[in-house]
This record gives C-alpha cells, sequence and structure tokens, in this order.
C-alpha cells in the first residue's frame, strides 16, 4: 500500500529524516511515535508526497486516500456538512451521507455551523468525519485527538476502528493507548530515524 | 482617564460618524453644496462659477431632450463595454499568469508598463490606431486591465496553501478545487478590483470621449460646453457623470458577487430539510 525506501531529508543542513524505510501493507496499522519536533509529520508528509524527499524513494499505492492533518484545514466558506460532503460527490445526494458521518463524530447538530463558529476539538472531528466519509483504502493520521476530552476521545477511538474496515493506517502519535486501541503496531521514532 | 482626555474622545466620536466609511453622509454633502452656493454667490458671474440650482435646473432641461439620453446610452455602452471586456480577459490572463511562469515572465512587465503610462499617452496613440467611437471602449479596457488582473492574480496565489494540500490528497478532481476554494479565495480581491475598475474605466472613458469627440457622447457634450462656454451646462455634464459613476457602482456591487463569501446558515435551512428527510 505505502512504501518509503531509504528516504533522507534535511532542512537547512538539519537531517529530518536519514534513510527511513517503512513498509504498509494492505490492512496494516502502524502508529509512530516519538517526541515532539523528531519529524514525524515530515514523514507523513513525505509518504502523502506533500514533501519530496532529498533521497530515497516513496512508492503509494493507495486508490483512496484520506488524511487528518494536526490542523483540521476545513473550508471556512462551507459548512460543516458540505466540508464533509466535498470529498464525496459534492452533491446534494451524497448529502445524507456526509450527515450519517457526523452524527457518527457527535456532530449532527452542528451540520449547519462554518467551522469558525466550532470549537477546535469539534472541528478536528469534522477533519476526521471528512477523512471516514471517502472510505479511504490508506488512511494517515497526525495527532488527531488533540482537543479531544478523554470520554470523547474513547468513542471517537471506537468509531474509528470500526470505521477502518481493512484500511492501512499510519497515524503519529505521544499516546501509546491510542495506538494500542487501534490495533497499531508502534514503531517508535526519533531524530529522523526508526529506533525500534 | 483624564477629564480632558475623555472630552477629547467624546468629541472624537461625535465627528467620526461624518467622516471615513460614512462620507457620504447628506450632512456632509450638504455642507459642500452650501459652500459651492456662496462661492457662485460670490463670484456673480455665471460663466465663472454656476451656481448649483441653475446647474439642476440646466440637468433638468437637458433631460428633457433626446440628445442627453441617447449620449449617456451610448456613452454607458463603450465604457461599460470596455469594462466587461477588462473584466473578463483580466480574470483569464490572471488564471493564465498564476499557471504559468512563462506566460507570468511575458505579461507581467507589460501589465506594470499599462499602470504606469498616462492614459493621455494611450488616448493619442490610439487614435491613431482606431475609429473614435471604439477608442473610450478600448482606453477603459485598457485602464482597468491591469488592476483586474493584479487583484486576481494575487487571488490565486493567496490561496491557503493548506487547503491546497488537503485537495492534493483527498484528489479532488480540478474542477471542484477551482469552485470550492480558488474562487471564493479570489472573490474578494475580485470585488476589490471590480470597485477600482468601475471609477477607473468610468473616467478614463469620459476623458477618451473628451479628447476624441466621437459622435454622440457624454465627453462631446463636456467638450463642446467647454468650446461655446457653456459653463452652466460643462456643470450639468459632469454632475451627471458623477451621479452616473455612483449609481453603477451601487447597482453592480449589489448586482454582482457582493453577497457575502460565506453564506449565512439561514440560506441554506433548506438543505437541513432536504438531509433531514434523506
Amino acid at each position: 500500500m505505502l512504501e518509503l525506501k531509504e528516504i533522507s531529508l534535511s532542512f537547512w543542513g538539519n537531517a529530518v529524516l536519514s534513510k527511513c524505510s517503512l513498509h504498509l501493507a494492505p490492512g496494516d496499522r502502524i502508529a509512530l511515535m516519538g517526541p515532539s519536533g523528531c519529524g514525524k509529520t515530515t514523514l507523513l508528509r513525505t509518504a502523502l508526497s506533500l514533501q519530496q524527499p532529498d533521497s530515497g524513494t516513496v512508492i503509494c499505492r493507495a486508490r483512496k486516500p484520506a488524511a487528518v492533518f494536526q490542523e483540521p484545514r476545513l473550508l471556512p466558506w462551507l459548512t460543516t456538512l458540505e466540508n464533509v460532503n466535498l470529498v464525496l460527490s459534492d452533491t446534494p445526494e451524497t448529502l445524507p451521507a456526509a450527515q450519517a458521518w457526523l452524527d457518527c463524530m457527535e456532530l449532527g447538530d452542528s451540520a449547519l455551523l462554518y467551522p469558525a463558529e466550532l470549537s477546535g476539538g469539534m472541528q478536528q472531528r469534522v477533519s476526521l468525519a471528512r477523512a471516514l466519509a471517502c472510505k479511504p483504502d490508506l488512511l494517515v493520521l497526525d495527532e488527531p485527538f488533540k482537543g479531544l476530552d478523554t470520554a470523547l476521545n474513547d468513542r471517537i477511538l471506537e468509531v474509528l476502528k470500526k470505521a477502518l474496515d481493512g484500511a492501512s493506517l499510519l497515524l503519529a502519535t505521544h499516546r501509546e493507548e491510542e495506538a494500542l486501541a487501534l490495533g497499531c503496531r508502534i514503531v517508535r521514532y526519533n531524530a529522523g530515524q526508526f529506533v525500534s | 482617564m483624564k477629564p480632558s482626555a475623555e472630552k477629547k474622545n467624546k468629541s472624537a466620536g461625535r465627528w467620526q460618524r461624518f467622516s471615513g466609511s460614512r462620507l457620504s453622509h447628506p450632512a456632509v454633502w450638504l455642507f459642500w453644496i452650501a459652500v459651492w452656493f456662496l462661492l457662485s454667490l460670490l463670484v456673480h458671474r455665471e460663466l465663472l462659477l454656476p451656481g448649483p440650482l441653475q446647474v439642476l435646473q440646466k440637468l433638468g432641461s437637458m433631460m428633457l431632450t433626446g440628445a442627453f439620453w441617447s449620449s449617456v446610452a451610448l456613452s454607458l455602452l463603450r465604457i461599460l463595454g470596455g469594462i466587461l471586456a477588462a473584466l473578463i480577459l483580466g480574470v483569464l490572463l490572471a488564471i493564465l499568469t498564476e499557471y504559468s511562469s512563462l506566460a507570468k515572465a511575458l505579461f507581467s512587465p507589460l501589465m506594470l508598463l499599462v499602470r504606469s503610462t498616462p492614459v493621455v499617452s494611450f488616448i493619442i496613440l490610439a487614435l491613431i490606431w482606431l475609429g473614435r467611437d471604439i477608442l473610450p471602449l478600448f482606453i477603459s479596457a485598457l485602464m482597468v486591465l491591469p488592476v483586474v488582473w493584479a487583484n486576481v492574480s494575487a487571488g490565486i496565489a493567496g490561496r491557503d496553501p493548506q487547503l491546497m494540500e488537503m485537495a492534493r490528497v483527498y484528489r479532488l478532481p480540478r474542477g471542484r478545487v477551482f469552485r470550492r476554494i480558488t474562487v471564493p479565495s479570489v472573490l474578494p480581491h475580485f470585488r476589490a478590483a471590480l470597485r477600482s475598475a468601475l471609477g477607473l474605466g468610468w473616467k478614463a472613458g469620459i476623458a477618451a470621449e473628451v479628447l476624441t469627440v466621437p459622435k454622440q457622447a457624454i465627453g462631446r457634450m463636456i467638450y463642446e460646453s467647454k468650446l461655446y462656454l457653456e459653463t452652466t451646462e460643462l456643470f450639468a455634464w459632469t454632475l451627471t457623470v458623477i451621479l452616473l459613476s455612483y449609481v453603477i457602482e451601487r447597482l453592480l456591487l449589489r448586482l454582482v458577487l457582493l453577497p457575502g463569501s460565506v453564506p449565512k446558515a439561514k440560506d441554506i435551512s433548506g438543505q437541513k430539510e432536504e438531509v433531514g428527510r434523506a
């Protein structure tokens, strides 16, 4: 599904990724864990082809990739519902499906609100609803549960676990319990290299 | 806060509603019309400075003639035609230059050149190339084009890179990215361009008409009023130009694209019901 071969990347002489290799087979779930600023986000951006590595190869065979970034990245001029519908057909026909995903994220009543009218945690849940709505075969999540309280976090994790349904998952997180709840293989990452 | 400072602030607040965005407050206009009236009384020569009442009277009598309306209609047609052409061309050119670095390298200096050249130079030059009836259209378009191009280019370049990355990851079709991200990002810039374009195009078009004297045109009427020392008529035509500019700006800004880019929740309440039913 996704293969990174000896990826290296440096910014202004500082190595962020040093010959990193990663293989994510269909249905695999990998959690990258490491301290802040160790390069997890850069690795995910490289995997999504948003960042060109200095050397190495990225092979992505996903037909329907989806991502939740650290920022919600919602279109401010669209409602919550329209933001989710954007990755579907963006027509009225798929609005009920978009609404169903918002309901799953406990945001059913906020469908007609604009992102600016939502809290940070709610925006992040809309972003998750959008990612799951398109039924991805590769899901890349970069600390997606930031700003959620513990009880809600557990419920959302449960929804996510059910929704994954055979999709490959690449997750960056600080919290081991999230990785374990999603059934991920944990890969420790520090100073641009995998440590285990 | 010290009492004197408080008093100063209160006084500033009192006058604030007459300034800034409220420049069109009727009291402000009445003040300047009164100044004009007093000055005309002081000068006491219609040939040098006619009073506001005389000008209004003249405008009223002009409005009863067919020549007035045909001149207004043809000037509007020429100048608005030029502005419309520049809007379309400016948007297309902005798209081209933002997506092609070669086109940007070619057209950027040209646009800068057009912006920096005095309008009179273009009018005289174009008089050699074009017929006098079409020249105001060309000049309006030429003056408006760089403004529209610059604003729309800034809008395209200023699209949120995070949203563009999101679109890339989700592999959104180009048409959807254009409709959902590019258009809303460019809209405020286009609106600003439209506002500048109307004023600029209108003034440049009238100036072109004055210099080229086409058959039926406001510019021709202004030129003839000056030629025959009909100062009151000159003022009446100038007032017509100002009023038309104001009305066109108001109308176009209200009709074309001017609701906010973010729709109100009530506008899509029907959509919510639709989802509920489904």
